[in-house]
């Protein structure tokens, strides 16, 4: 038998990234017991690294605003195959969200009169994010972590879940290690949340750090809960791309949201050449407009660098791909431009833009008030993942929630810059509540042994097949389906490289099975790169099954093949569970129909 | 630049360990966490590191590099001589658990010691409040803080002294400068920064102004400034006196300093 501690909560939250915490919060202030396990120390999460803002229709710049327009926004981002529910509820209850922020300590950035400052991001029509800088999401994890350490939550940080704990059809427990010791624990729960963020190292460029292992989608899926929307993975546009170490860290929206502007090497404004027919209507058809947008003329359109990220990665990957790309493999984006328009320039971009001129300079040795970045696209976000339900957020196994990215529903096919942050505290939210509420109205399950024993076994096995270095290194197989993934399960899609991949992820699933590691199990990161292989595995294999299946291109999921919008498929999602013969089984499921009021209001602003 | 260098890294966990030497290719760009990340997936799957962004925003790859306290991420291979061997060894000032891994937990456990933040009465109906932004830049400047911990760890109180008991170190100073700065909050820690936080046994060195990496002032916009509230309100002997006469006194000077 192996050897655990055992520790009980009432609700119990996996991760502790902005939805962590806030469920955390939330279920703790409902008055059952909290526990909260993270895999880094307490505020490293990726949380962290969101730099542009938190969308919320408060009002503040432009009083034109409100949850309607938010909604519709969102909405027409997400190509209409949005859980709408979840839509409706985020728009109305975001303003809520970020005002509580504030009287929890944080410090946004202020309008003239003294309120929360907004600014203008891709897709939505008005000035909507707060934000601090271009460090809101540094700014919103620590006032979140500053409250939950004064609540009664016991913080396991460093510890990793390796897999859920069912009784019957409910989740009751977890199974994790912590990395200190490599010990493993037991954690018993009424109510569990997943709220283990992205899946970004599924690929091989991307913006989030090596804890998105897409934990949650793999836990979720091996305790028998559905997974919906999973083609659906957003290509930041922007992400470094030269020196080669540092490629696809963010540059943010942000920048473009300041009058940064897109220029492939002939010096063209490449993004003026293509603005889809949905956003002609709101989108600059010149330069001089789309300035203006960016300095708050409120009667001018957004430039078209403002559009959808799904749209601006395609146009970048389109400038790249027929030779009009800068040096090192991506395009020019420009804030340098702008003393040409305002004087002391460079102390404006720095004072708006603190990180990027930083993080520029330091990795880079580039000075963005001087000169125009090099960027291309990153694998940013995932908006597929646990299918919950919009009002409790409860996955379809009882007693398993999951919020912030690890769910999916709100974005639909592409998710709005801004949105994640909103996503994470009004789910957040209201996945810790309805946690609560759960754990009060259920005893406590019972923890089978037998799975307790098999979880650790497996998890072992990789010591067992230590043969001293000829085997299996669990860094390879990582390295060559991050780089399957992101050469044939990409930005562009076809059928035939999608198959390709399909075959290569069955044989990494096989040779994931061998993986050894050295050493004993003290803070080994070979031995946990192994036991995450599994998570990335099945992430990496819905997506390929679910872009299969969608025979269309709608947001962030383009397909050469099929490269047109196909109003069949606009009108389901793709569903994912375990199969019989052990891969992922895909199916098309009706989105259920939209109350004639969001019609209308959807109608009214199109 | 050559085209390979030699990282002399420390291994071993609380019970001892040595210094070993490891080849990493080198190629343009590359920061010392690259350079361990290589080591680690092609010659020493073990070896412990922690870090997450790597882009210097959460503050979690510290570590002492050629004997400076620095991030890994945000050192370039190019600021260093590499035609000399590039030291790695841990953080010096908290426990070891394994190679380049300490437990900083210490940090964590004196931040709830600190009161909490604890805001006036919302200005408006709507339960919001005005702030203006010249007002909030001041403590922004320190919240930019991303918890590596390099200050604490150069810190000579904490370093050589050992007065973990007694000072709870840059940081958590910063920490208290946010909260008492802050144009909301009502609560009063300046008998807490003098007695149970140690603010006096700073001598300010400024060495920890020299090390963060968000080139946050610590010593001269946080430390100097609490140093400068807790000698007015416990040493300033008109305040003093009065003190003693209208007990309600002290709460009102502190307002007033916040101001």
């Amino acid at each position: 038998m192996a050897e655990y501690d055992e520790h009980q909560h009432d609700v119990l939250v996996i991760g502790a990234g902005g939805a962590g915490l806030r469920a955390a919060v939330e279920a703790a202030a409902a008055g059952v017991s909290v526990g909260i396990v993270c895999k880094s120390l307490l505020g490293k999460a990726h949380t962290v690294m969101a730099e542009g803002g938190v969308a919320a229709a408060i009002g503040n710049v432009d009083e034109r605003d409100n949850w309607q327009v938010h909604f519709a926004d969102t909405m027409r981002g997400g190509a209409y195959v949005n859980n709408w529910r979840m839509a409706e509820l985020h728009a109305k209850e975001a303003p809520a969200r970020v005002k509580e922020l504030e009287a929890w300590g944080a410090v946004f950035d202020r309008t003239p009169d003294g309120r929360i400052l907004q600014r203008n991001f891709g897709g939505h029509r008005y000035p909507r994010l707060a934000h601090v800088g271009d460090r809101t999401g540094l700014e919103m994890i620590r006032t979140l972590q500053d409250r939950v350490i004064y609540d009664k939550v016991d913080v396991f940080m460093e510890f990793t879940v390796v897999d859920l704990l069912r009784d019957g059809d409910r989740v009751v427990g977890a199974l994790g290690y912590d990395r200190e010791r490599g010990a493993f624990h037991l954690f018993k729960c009424k109510a569990l949340v997943l709220a283990t963020g992205g899946i970004g190292r599924v690929y091989k460029v991307t913006s989030n750090s090596w804890e998105s292992t897409a934990d949650g989608i793999g836990l979720a899926y091996r305790a028998g809960a559905e997974l919906i929307d999973m083609e659906f993975v957003q290509f930041h546009p922007t992400g470094m791309v030269w020196p080669p170490s540092v490629a696809g860290i963010l540059v943010t929206e942000g920048v473009r949201g300041e009058g940064g502007v897109l220029r492939n090497k002939l010096g063209k404004r490449f993004m003026f050449d293509d603005i889809p027919p949905l956003y002609r209507n709101q989108t600059a058809d010149n330069e001089e407009e789309g300035w203006r947008y960016t300095q708050g003329d409120k009667n001018a359109r957004r430039p078209p660098e403002l559009l959808t990220r799904d749209h601006v990665a395609r146009c970048i990957v389109r400038e790249i791909r027929e030779g009009r790309g800068s040096p090192h493999g991506g395009v020019f984006l420009d804030i340098a431009w702008i003393k040409e328009r305002i004087p002391n320039a460079a102390e404006h971009i720095k004072r708006k833009l603190p990180s990027m001129y930083h993080q520029f300079k330091k990795l880079a040795d580039l000075d963005i008030t001087k000169e125009p970045m090099e960027v291309g696209p990153t694998t940013h976000y995932a908006m597929g993942g646990v299918r919950v339900d919009a009002d409790t957020q409860m996955s379809t196994v009882r007693g398993l929630f999951a919020a912030g990215e690890s769910a999916a529903g709100l974005h639909g096919a592409n998710r709005l810059g801004g949105n994640s942050l909103s996503d994470l505290l009004v789910f957040g939210q209201r996945a810790g509540e309805h946690a609560a509420k759960f754990a009060k109205q259920n005893p406590a399950g019972r923890i089978d042994p037998q799975q307790v024993e098999d979880i650790t076994r497996r998890a072992l096995a990789p010591f067992e097949h230590a043969s001293g270095g000829t085997g299996e290194s669990p860094y390879a197989v990582q390295r060559e389906l991050q780089e399957s993934m992101q050469e044939l399960v990409g930005i562009v899609r076809t059928e035939d490289e999608m198959h390709q991949a399909l075959e290569k992820i069955r044989k990494l699933k096989e040779r994931a099975q061998r993986v050894e590691v050295d050493g004993n199990r003290m803070y080994n990161p070979g031995w946990h790169t192994a036991i995450d292989l599994r998570n990335l595995l099945v992430t990496a294999e819905a997506i390929c099954r679910c872009a299969l299946e969608r025979k269309e291109s709608r947001g962030a999921h383009f397909r050469v093949d099929y490269p047109e919008r196909d109003e069949r498929f606009g009108k389901v999602n793709m569903v994912t569970r375990p199969g019989r013969d052990g891969s992922a089984e895909v199916r098309m499921e009706p989105i259920r129909e939209m109350p004639a009021e969001l019609r209308q209001i959807i109608e009214a602003m199109k | 630049m050559s085209s390979s260098a030699t990282f002399r890294i420390w291994r071993g966990d609380a019970k001892g360990g040595e210094f070993r030497d490891y080849q990493a290719e080198i190629s343009e760009g590359m920061v010392v966490l690259d350079a361990v990340h290589q080591i680690q997936a092609r010659q020493a799957n073990d070896l412990a590191v922690r870090w997450n962004c790597k882009a210097g925003k959460c503050g979690s790859c510290s570590a002492e590099i050629n004997g400076f306290p620095r991030l890994m991420c945000m050192t370039r291979l190019t600021d260093l001589p590499l035609s000399e061997v590039v030291t790695i060894q841990p953080l010096h000032t908290f426990p070891l658990l394994k190679d380049l891994v300490t437990d900083v937990s210490w940090n964590f456990r004196v931040k709830k010691t600190v009161k909490r933040f604890t805001p006036r009465p919302a200005d408006a109906a709507d339960g919001s409040w005005r702030m203006a932004q010249a007002d909030v830049e001041r403590i922004q400047e320190f919240r930019k803080c991303i918890e590596c911990f390099l200050c604490q760890d150069v810190c000579h109180v904490l370093r050589n002294h050992r007065l973990m008991d007694q000072f709870a170190g840059p940081r958590n100073f910063v920490n208290v400068a946010n909260l008492e700065m802050h144009p909301l909050d009502t609560q009063n820690r300046l008998p807490d920064l003098k007695d149970r936080h140690g603010i006096g046994y700073c001598n300010i060195t400024k060495c920890c102004t020299r090390v963060c990496p968000e080139e946050i002032k610590i010593t001269d916009n946080a430390i100097i400034p609490l140093k400068e509230r807790v000698v007015d309100e416990h040493y300033d002997p008109v305040t003093m006196v009065l003190g003693k006469i209208f007990s309600g006194f002290r709460g009102k000077a502190t307002t007033a300093a916040k101001r």
